[in-house]
């Protein structure tokens, strides 16, 4: 009995043993790179999910597919799902992404490249020199200081402050010359946006703990403050320095004092009015256009620099192609076609978000002549700085964020022990990626 | 006596057992439990001993083995710490309030009551009604401006409930309760029916009230059923997941309504470290499978 019960128990850890086999070798064999980046033919490609970007991207596809109909482009809209990003995450691990995605955001390039889902655009012939000249010194951002170029940058919407004029004047602002450039300035018409205005909050950023909502709160402004600087420089956090702790008392005295507020808004807490500032880019001229009377200033800093001299977070967006795709050669001219001046031009055209281009305004003048509000967003897109290209992007912002929620949200710590803590864990994770 | 020889057993009955056409009546079940539960709970436990993440087929990448290193990370992590005393608050509340208030109304529901039939369809309706829907309505309830801070007034805490730390899990708790309870209800009014009238007559007779009735007839007549809702109650409460996900909003404030799948999911897929995930949810499932011996052990016991 003890034997027929050892040859059962034997039978079923080899079936077991051999289905995982099997499992593990649906891995599938590798291409030659080369090979790959050289072959023509059909490919799929990804676009985001807003009415301007499909129409864009139909049309784009559609020219596309008249001129090279050996080498049929497929458009569809990225699948659902939480964010963009784990649905490209785990395309990447299934081994479906398509050949493109036009809504790569550049934080989760580092996550995507460590599983082996990128292709390094510096590969092709003259993949550097296209990204280069297409996006000037800001390109640099994009890239590895090896040279690589594991994402084409493709748009940005540079993060300003969008108000309304209304609520202003009914709190006794002057709409058009808004006193936002300091932050005295801003907490003082905070107040009285509150007080007269008749709004909740006088900005309503999103209190949530995802690790991305820095980038419409502190980052924007510390990007400001200290005129061009990223989270993370040389390996090393810089957020914990005095620039980074003035930003952060600047958005807790905010909480503080109920000008912004640690409740999440269920809808658009800036459309229904219960807001009067929202930190946005140009996209939200067409989304907000129609129904309030808006006006646009440059994030503030701790004592008011000129706008011509404000930098911000760029609120990014690349294009990335990935290493499923097997008609790479197709899919790299496919990307240059998208991205020509023609193709860049009608983007702005129809979305009104910036091609991370140089010289928008001269390239596309006769635009700008007829849409005189999205130039100060042109402007602004020539003055953007990108996250940083360091490995563990991800959990490098979930761990500010976290920080951040404790000390200025919630003010549950003190900043400067919470962020010196979060640099602390932050230059481990950076050092560890190196 | 002399006893016969056993003739020697043919290969697939040893393997099958006597009746092999039972292997295949069972085969699909089998399957299913191998590919859908056994190999993601033994690649489940590979992950949680290597530096794991997802990676695009054939690419190659180091998986590194590093023993237990996930599991110490775990519990030297505030957050998992947090988790875990989360899960101890939610069952605190979650499972005494579920198994009395299942067992009264499921009694109540069980008497010839009036528009009995829309009582009991309205205690199982937030139980089918998706959780997005019913936490947007909840929202509307908690929220500063929200109908109960309307109705008290002044007496709301500050801050106000879903940013409160100590509110935030409560408020998670009650949600889970009120949209679990339809449910166990059916399960108490099914075992209800099996309690047999004659023990209520003689209860009567003894000069028993309505009170006495239930306390010494009803409770214990349903006990396998109290057994049942328990291990549950248990099971589903230690995997909560999308209350401190949509209702505080990612499990604020500040992490005091983290639970440990939401962790699992933040870690795993928002951040692709799924070896560390794998490793809270080993932790999880060997606590569940400890709590719910411990409860099946005191519940059955005579």
């Amino acid at each position: 009995m003890r034997g027929t019960k050892f040859v059962r128990t034997r039978a079923i850890v080899a079936i077991v043993t051999a289905f995982l086999f099997v499992a593990a070798a649906c891995g599938g064999d590798e291409e030659s790179v080369s090979e790959a980046q050289r072959s023509t033919g059909p490919i799929k490609i990804w676009y985001s999910n807003n009415p301007e970007e499909i129409e864009w991207g139909k049309q784009v596809v559609n020219a596309w597919n008249k001129e090279h109909p050996d080498e049929e482009v497929t458009g569809q809209e990225i699948p659902a799902g939480e964010t963009s990003e784990e649905v490209i995450a785990a395309a990447i691990t299934a081994g479906n992404t398509p050949c493109l995605v036009f809504n790569t955001a550049p934080a989760a390039v580092p996550q995507f490249d460590r599983a082996g889902g990128l292709v390094n655009l510096a590969e092709f012939e003259d993949g550097v020199s296209y990204i280069e000249e297409r996006s000037g010194d800001r390109a640099a951002q994009y890239g590895y200081p090896e040279g690589e170029y594991n994402q084409m940058p493709w748009k940005a919407n540079p993060v300003m402050i969008f108000y309304n004029k209304d609520l202003f004047k009914k709190a006794g602002l002057d709409p058009e010359n808004p006193p936002l450039a300091t932050y005295d300035e801003f907490l003082a018409a905070s107040q009285a946006l509150v007080d007269k205005g008749g709004v909740q909050a006088a900005i309503w950023p999103a209190p949530s703990s995802e690790f991305f909502q820095s980038w419409f709160d502190f980052y924007p402004m510390f990007i400001a403050q200290t005129g061009s600087g990223q989270l993370v420089e040389d390996g090393q956090a810089q957020f914990n320095n005095e620039d980074g702790v003035a930003v952060a008392e600047f958005w807790r005295q905010m909480y503080e004092e109920g000008l912004a507020q640690q409740e999440t808004y269920n809808g658009d807490a800036f459309a229904d009015q219960k807001s009067a500032m929202a930190t946005v880019g140009p996209w939200a001229i067409a989304v907000y256009g129609e129904d309030i009377d808006w006006g646009v200033s440059p994030v503030p800093t701790q004592d008011g620099i000129a706008p011509e001299e404000t930098y911000t977070f760029s609120d990014e967006k690349s294009i990335g192609m990935y290493t499923s795709c097997e008609n790479q050669g197709t899919a790299w001219e496919f990307l240059k076609y998208a991205t020509s001046e023609e193709n860049d031009g009608l983007f702005l055209e129809i979305s009104g978000q910036m091609p991370m281009r140089t010289d928008i305004i001269g390239t596309y003048s006769e635009y700008f002549e007829k849409n005189p509000e999205y130039e100060v967003f042109a402007e602004q897109a020539e003055r953007t700085v990108e996250v940083p290209m360091v490995s563990g992007s991800i959990e490098m912002w979930q761990e500010f964020r976290n920080a951040y929620s404790a000390s200025v949200i919630f003010r549950e710590e003190d900043i400067q022990p919470a962020f010196d803590s979060a640099a602390e864990t932050i230059n481990g994770l950076v050092e560890e990626g190196s | 006596m002399a006893v016969a020889a056993r003739p020697p057993r043919r290969l697939i009955n040893r393997i099958a057992g006597r009746h092999p056409v039972g292997v295949a009546f069972a085969a699909p079940y089998m399957i299913f439990l191998v590919v859908i539960y056994a190999y993601p709970i033994i690649l489940a436990i590979y992950m949680s001993f290597h530096d794991y993440f997802f990676a695009a087929p054939g690419a190659h990448v180091d998986r590194p083995f590093i023993g237990l290193d996930n599991y110490i990370t775990a519990f030297e992590d505030p957050a998992f710490r947090r988790a875990l005393f989360n899960v101890v608050v939610f069952l605190v509340i979650n499972v005494p309030l579920t198994v009395g208030l299942a067992l009264v109304l499921a009694s109540a529901l069980n008497t010839a009551l009036p528009f009995r039939t829309f009582f009991r369809a309205s205690y199982y309706l937030p139980y089918v009604t998706a959780s997005v829907a019913l936490i947007g309505v909840w929202l509307w309830l908690f929220n500063s401006d929200g109908l109960v801070n309307a109705i008290i007034g002044e007496a709301g805490p500050d801050p106000t409930w879903l940013v409160n730390r100590f509110w935030a899990m409560p408020i998670i708790a009650l949600f889970a309760t009120w949209k679990q309870l339809g449910f166990y209800v059916l399960v108490y009014l099914a075992a209800l029916q099996n309690v047999p009238q004659e023990l209520y007559d003689a209860a009567a007779v003894d000069g028993a009230g309505k009170l006495r009735s239930f306390q010494h007839v009803t409770v214990p007549g349903v006990r396998s059923a109290t057994t049942l809702v328990i291990i549950l109650a248990t099971i589903v409460g230690a995997n909560f997941f999308t209350e401190p996900y949509l209702l505080t909003g990612g499990g604020g404030p500040n992490g005091a309504s983290i639970s440990p799948v939401l962790l699992m999911y933040q870690e795993g897929i928002e951040q692709n470290k799924p070896g560390y995930a794998a490793a809270i949810g080993v932790i999880l499932a060997i606590g569940v499978v400890v709590v719910s011996l411990v409860n099946r052990f005191l519940l059955e016991r005579d």
